[in-house]
């Protein structure tokens, strides 16, 4: 099932031919890559538990703390824990974090309005921290989430997941769990859908400048 | 948002919404956290220009800045060229070719920091300005009653004291009327401003009449410093007749709060139990202060400059 959705052409993005524009993933494809994702975070969360894990799959899940980045990072990461929590029966916390106070680009707009940020009563420290986004691009929103992280607390690890990664970093940042490697031109824009923010669930791919 | 925070008037709607929602999101992203500090404004410079006395504006401001990174400078009237003659102008001039960003100015003059708009390139934010606005203030007690009450529209807010002298109560009648607040003064008819009759609000001289049909009871300072007339015969009577004690307190509907934007005259225009009870949002809306400062300042530095 999973592996219907993983890329032909190996992890890196930039070495492939961007994509033709259209539609990259439909909804049954994104709830398939989620589940995938949500498989995937249940194995690392029990390999990475300090106790040694049981091997059970659960040891290490209420050590893990899901980050969803605003705007569709907060219901990827509400959705993803969903999935874990169906697959094991052990809820798993789950927060926002938003990261526009911290972005490195605020005077280059206009000014935004802020997001939600939630985090678990636990907290995140000394936990491992899963930030959760839908798309990663230049890696500016990663650095600013790990900026917010810095304030917020301190977890004993921090990881990245991410529903599509498009490529053309620039900065040093890679994500840990990946939906979709997706290789695409500059010039593209890579939009994802989700029903709670969009009515639909599905990722597309368009031409030139939003 | 326009470029500056000047009045009450300057915000329609969607902005005022827009500041409370962001003051809303940074109490909330700050909520509990030990670094209560965000790197947003790094590297901008907001000067508190302040020619009148204040303690909780100017340290509020103050805060909010620091919290957002920027680096404040503080000027007082007080120890500063000002008493060697320099005019408001050359001051903010040369507070400009210092390299501030943003201008917070308190002044007993209404309508200096209009001026002084006219005058610099940065924002100019009006932190007071004589008996015109305060226009910060408003803003933190709409925050405080939404904090409180869960809505603005339709509740029924009771404006209690010296109307004439308050540029609280301006700036409140102003922007709860945008916020879709219904607001009735309630005033000595010597302690009402001359046209009184064109702001969107009821006129009462009854506060015992008023009260059993507020949500929101904000009481205003008996502003000796500008009393150099006779408004009202003795303060004791103007305690009988406005002063909020427990009794008229007992009045009040089961939910309704009692606001102050200080500094009290406690015993005058409100009783210290009154002031200390469950009801009484003071220490709250001190707090939420900061928050809506700090919403304000990214609202109007966080972006682009054209």
């Amino acid at each position: 099932m999973a592996s219907s959705t993983e890329p032909a052409r190996g992890t890196a993005p930039r070495t492939g031919d961007p994509s033709s524009a259209g539609t990259l993933l439909t909804a049954a494809d994104v709830g398939r890559v989620i589940d995938r994702m949500a498989h995937q975070l249940i194995e690392r969360a029990a390999t990475s538990d300090p106790g040694g894990g049981r091997g059970d799959g659960t040891a290490g899940l209420s050590d893990l703390v899901l980050v969803g980045i605003p705007t569709r990072g907060a219901p990827l990461a509400r959705r993803i824990a969903a999935r874990i929590e169906a697959f094991t029966g052990t809820p798993v916390d789950v927060g926002t974090a938003d990261i526009t106070l911290y972005r490195d680009d605020l005077r280059m707009r206009g000014v935004r309005a802020l997001e939600p940020t939630v985090l678990p009563d636990a907290g995140i420290d000394g936990r491992l921290v899963v930030l959760v986004d839908d798309v990663l691009f230049s890696g500016r929103s990663v650095r600013a989430a790990l900026d917010a992280l810095r304030d917020l607390g301190r977890p004993r690890s921090v990881q990245l997941a991410v529903l599509v990664d498009r490529g053309h970093r620039e900065l040093p940042i890679r994500a840990d769990f990946v939906g979709k490697n997706v290789p695409t031109a500059r010039s593209q824009q890579v939009r994802v859908h989700l029903s709670e923010t969009d009515g639909v669930d599905e990722v597309l791919v368009t031409e030139g400048e939003s | 948002m326009k470029r500056h925070l000047l009045e009450a008037a300057d915000l329609d709607r969607a902005d005022a919404t827009l500041v409370l929602d962001t003051a809303a999101q940074i109490d909330q992203a700050l909520a509990g956290r030990e670094v209560k500090k965000l790197p947003t404004l790094r590297g901008r410079t907001v000067v508190n220009l302040f020619y009148e006395d204040s303690t909780r504006t100017r340290i509020s401001f103050e805060l909010a800045a620091k919290r957002l990174s920027a680096d404040v400078i503080n000027f007082s009237a007080k120890g500063s060229s000002v008493s060697k003659g320099e005019s408001l102008k050359d001051t903010a001039l040369t507070l400009e070719a210092m390299g501030s960003d943003a201008i917070v100015v308190r002044h007993s003059a209404s309508g200096a920091p209009h001026r002084l708009a006219n005058w610099v390139r940065g924002s100019v934010v009006n932190a007071g300005d004589g008996t015109h606005e305060h226009p910060t203030q408003a803003l933190l007690d709409a925050y405080t009653i939404r904090q409180r009450l869960g809505r603005l529209e339709g509740v029924r807010v009771a404006v209690v004291g010296d109307v004439l002298h308050s540029r609280v109560a301006r700036s409140n009648v102003w922007l709860l009327h945008t916020l879709g607040a219904e607001v009735t003064v309630v005033a000595p008819p010597t302690l009402l401003p001359v046209g009184i009759g064109s702001w969107p609000v009821e006129v009462s001289y009854d506060l015992d009449t008023v009260l059993p049909k507020s949500d929101v009871v904000m009481m205003l300072r008996v502003q000796a410093e500008r009393m150099n007339a006779s408004f009202f015969p003795s303060a004791r009577e103007y305690s009988r007749r406005y002063g909020l004690d427990a009794r008229r307190v007992a009045a009040l509907a089961d939910d309704a709060i009692v606001m102050h934007p200080g500094p009290m005259n406690r015993g005058m225009e409100i009783a210290a139990e009154v002031a200390d009870s469950a009801r009484s949002t003071i220490v709250e809306q001190v707090g939420n202060g900061v928050s809506v400062r700090m919403a304000v300042l990214y609202l109007l530095l966080g972006g682009s400059t054209q």
